[in-house]
């Protein structure tokens, strides 16, 4: 029951034809959005809603629901929709297509969402490394604007709409919203306490909604599909289509778009060529982009990739970046890259943050040599435990969720990696004591 | 180009900057993009209109001093703030790097791929020490960088704006050598891929309408 070519949002996911509006409109994009439009704010809210669609940022959260906490009446300050494109969880590489492969579903989707926000303008904020895929959205924002899409009067629906793009400069942070509308007001990127939240006091202190790119994207054909189309896909609450990036060590890694809640053996089998080795040679997955949490052979073997199943794992779907090691992988070596990058990546604002995640890449360090004792590792859970959930934003927590998993799922190899240490270094200390 | 030194930094700085003609039609463009007042939305955007123009005028795209103060006065902002975003952003070089800049991403899901293979080749075929280093000849700088989003195309390296996907050793020294005699192989995958499908050729999206 994988999903069929005709249900794909992203027909041009590969690049494969133009992306220019002429080819974007043969393959349906633009197609009727006036009439959308005119169907009104309450009609866009209530079908995004009804599709179940939730964020496909990493977070989750219903998309319809977000929409609806901006202000229903427009005051004397102006609405603003921001449209996260800071693609920077590792592991995740999906957004990137979009931009310069698929511009227009996204530009499409920021007109209709600006329009069921109230907003008459909005940024979409490109990670600053994008900088081949920023041209070839800005190209595509030029088309829309001269062909009537994008500018005053929009499609013609009576709505006027401008869109900008702002490059980034190399800061996983500004993938954070708060961060990101720092970013955007000519700030460093450091996150804001919540409440306020954007919604009421976002950018330019203005009403804002910040949406992922994919989750703005596939808003137009959810609409001209209608709800139930999308919601048809996956289990309830966990509806719709997603791009999986499957990478690391599978035969043919790739991102593609299939259904929700397809088992992950399915995925990585159908997909990506399978496993290096064979299926049997998994060794773990860290299934939705570097903060989840990785998942042993044993839970892959069935569990299925959506939010609510892989949270009974205790992990995450996270951005669906699907990161596969086989059993040649040093495990600790890996989360401890990991650990690397959240200490290099903290912006050094919250305490727990900044001195943590530098502490635990430390530990890390040691535990891949296995220069620790074992009792340390009680210690590093801990530590996990103490930063979790006390800092402005959840960077720290997805700092030390991965540790968190390693030690979860295997501990006893941290532990042998100790006594191997021990025995490598006692062997020539008990010569010596001779 | 006349330098002095900067006893703060040892990092030779140019005695001033202006922004060329080029720049300037940028900057037209870039400031146009923001609401009355919220010129310091620019900020990002016209330092990186300074380090172009720097790769432009002397071969090295960096931000010197004078080019955030130049900055600074054009958006009205006072010059500490201009520096404090030059410095959290890790896309800023704040002193000058070589002609062109090898970026490896050794995040674990390109390490898993064998990004090591990539910077040892940078290492070896571009002459360089180690992260940070630039080549005798000017040639090229090596950094080591976060996670660049391309991870089904692993490991990657970054030139410059180009990302160069599906990398080895042997891609990477035949890359550095086309490099070092001019040349600018096209980017993306070097074994042919198809952008972000499968090896092979793309299994989906097979039956799409359109062209």
């Amino acid at each position: 029951m994988a999903l069929s070519d005709k249900d794909r949002i992203f027909t041009n996911l590969y690049g494969l034809q133009d992306w220019r509006l002429p080819a974007a409109r043969k393959r349906g994009q633009w197609d009727g959005t006036k009439a959308l439009i005119e169907k009104g704010r309450d009609w866009i809210i209530e079908e995004v809603k009804n599709s179940g669609l939730r964020g496909r940022g990493g977070a989750g959260f219903p998309t319809g629901l977000k929409w609806s906490f901006m202000p229903k009446q427009p005051g004397d300050r102006p609405h603003y929709l921001v449209v996260n494109a800071d693609e920077s969880e590792p592991g995740t590489c999906k957004d990137r297509d979009i931009l310069r492969h698929d511009p227009h579903t996204l530009i499409e989707g920021c007109l209709i969402a600006g329009v069921a926000m109230g907003a008459h303008a909005g940024y979409i904020y490109v990670r600053g490394e994008y900088y081949n895929e920023h041209l070839v959205l800005q190209a595509a924002i030029d088309e829309a604007y001269a062909a009537g899409l994008l500018g005053p009067n929009a499609c013609g629906a009576g709505w006027d709409f401008d869109l900008y793009v702002h490059r980034g400069a190399g800061a996983y942070i500004c993938g954070e919203e708060t961060a990101l509308i720092e970013s955007l007001e000519g700030k460093k990127g450091m996150p804001r306490l919540k409440p306020p939240f954007p919604a009421a006091v976002g950018l330019y202190g203005c009403p804002s909604t910040v949406n992922n790119v994919e989750t703005i994207a596939v808003v137009p054909t959810i609409l001209r599909r209608g709800a139930p189309w999308f919601a048809g896909f996956g289990r309830p609450k966990n509806s719709g289509t997603k791009i999986f990036c499957i990478q690391g060590h599978v035969n043919k890694p790739c991102n593609v778009e299939e259904e929700m809640s397809i088992p992950l053996r399915e995925l990585i089998e159908k997909h990506a060529g399978g496993v290096r080795g064979g299926w049997d040679n998994l060794l773990a997955v860290i299934p939705g982009g570097s903060s989840t949490p990785m998942i042993p052979k044993a839970v892959c073997d069935d569990v299925l990739m959506d939010f609510d199943a892989l949270r009974e794992h205790k992990t995450g779907l996270g951005t669906a970046g699907v990161i596969v090691m086989d059993k040649s992988t040093d495990l600790i070596k890996a989360i401890a890259r990991l650990s690397t990058f959240y200490k290099h990546e903290s912006c050094g604002q919250c305490t727990p943050c900044r001195e943590g995640m530098g502490w635990v890449k430390r530990m890390m360090d040691r535990m891949v040599e296995g220069r620790a004792e074992v009792t340390e590792i009680d210690v590093l859970e801990q530590v996990t435990r103490q930063i979790e959930g006390h800092t402005i934003c959840a960077l720290a927590d997805g700092g030390v969720w991965p540790v968190q998993g390693l030690i979860r799922h295997f501990r006893p190899m941290m532990e042998e990696r100790i006594a191997a240490y021990k025995a490598g270094k006692a062997a020539p200390m008990a010569l010596a004591a001779e | 180009m006349d330098a002095e030194l900067s006893t703060a930094t040892e990092i030779p700085q140019p005695e001033s900057f202006s922004f060329d003609e080029e720049s300037l039609k940028a900057i037209d463009v870039i400031v146009k993009r923001y609401p009355p007042g919220r010129q310091a939305s620019a900020v990002i955007p016209l330092l990186y209109v300074v380090q172009r123009q720097m790769r432009r005028s002397t071969g090295s795209a960096w931000v010197p001093n004078k080019g955030m103060d130049a900055v600074a006065e054009r958006l009205g902002m006072a010059p500490i703030r201009v520096y404090e975003v030059a410095t959290f952003y890790f896309m800023f070089n704040m002193k000058p790097i070589g002609r062109h800049h090898l970026q490896v991403c050794a995040t674990t899901p390109c390490w898993l791929r064998g990004s090591d293979e990539v910077s040892r080749a940078c290492r070896d075929a571009g002459k360089l020490g180690g992260w940070g280093q630039t080549s005798e000849d000017g040639m090229f700088t090596l950094s080591e960088v976060e996670c660049l989003g391309g991870c089904v195309n692993a490991p990657i390296l970054q030139v410059d704006d180009d990302y160069y996907e599906d990398m080895d050793y042997e891609s990477t020294v035949k890359l550095i050598e086309a490099l070092r005699r001019g040349e600018r192989p096209a980017p993306g995958s070097v074994i042919g891929r198809q952008t972000s499908a499968p090896e092979g050729g793309p299994q989906t999206l097979l039956d799409v309408p359109g062209e």
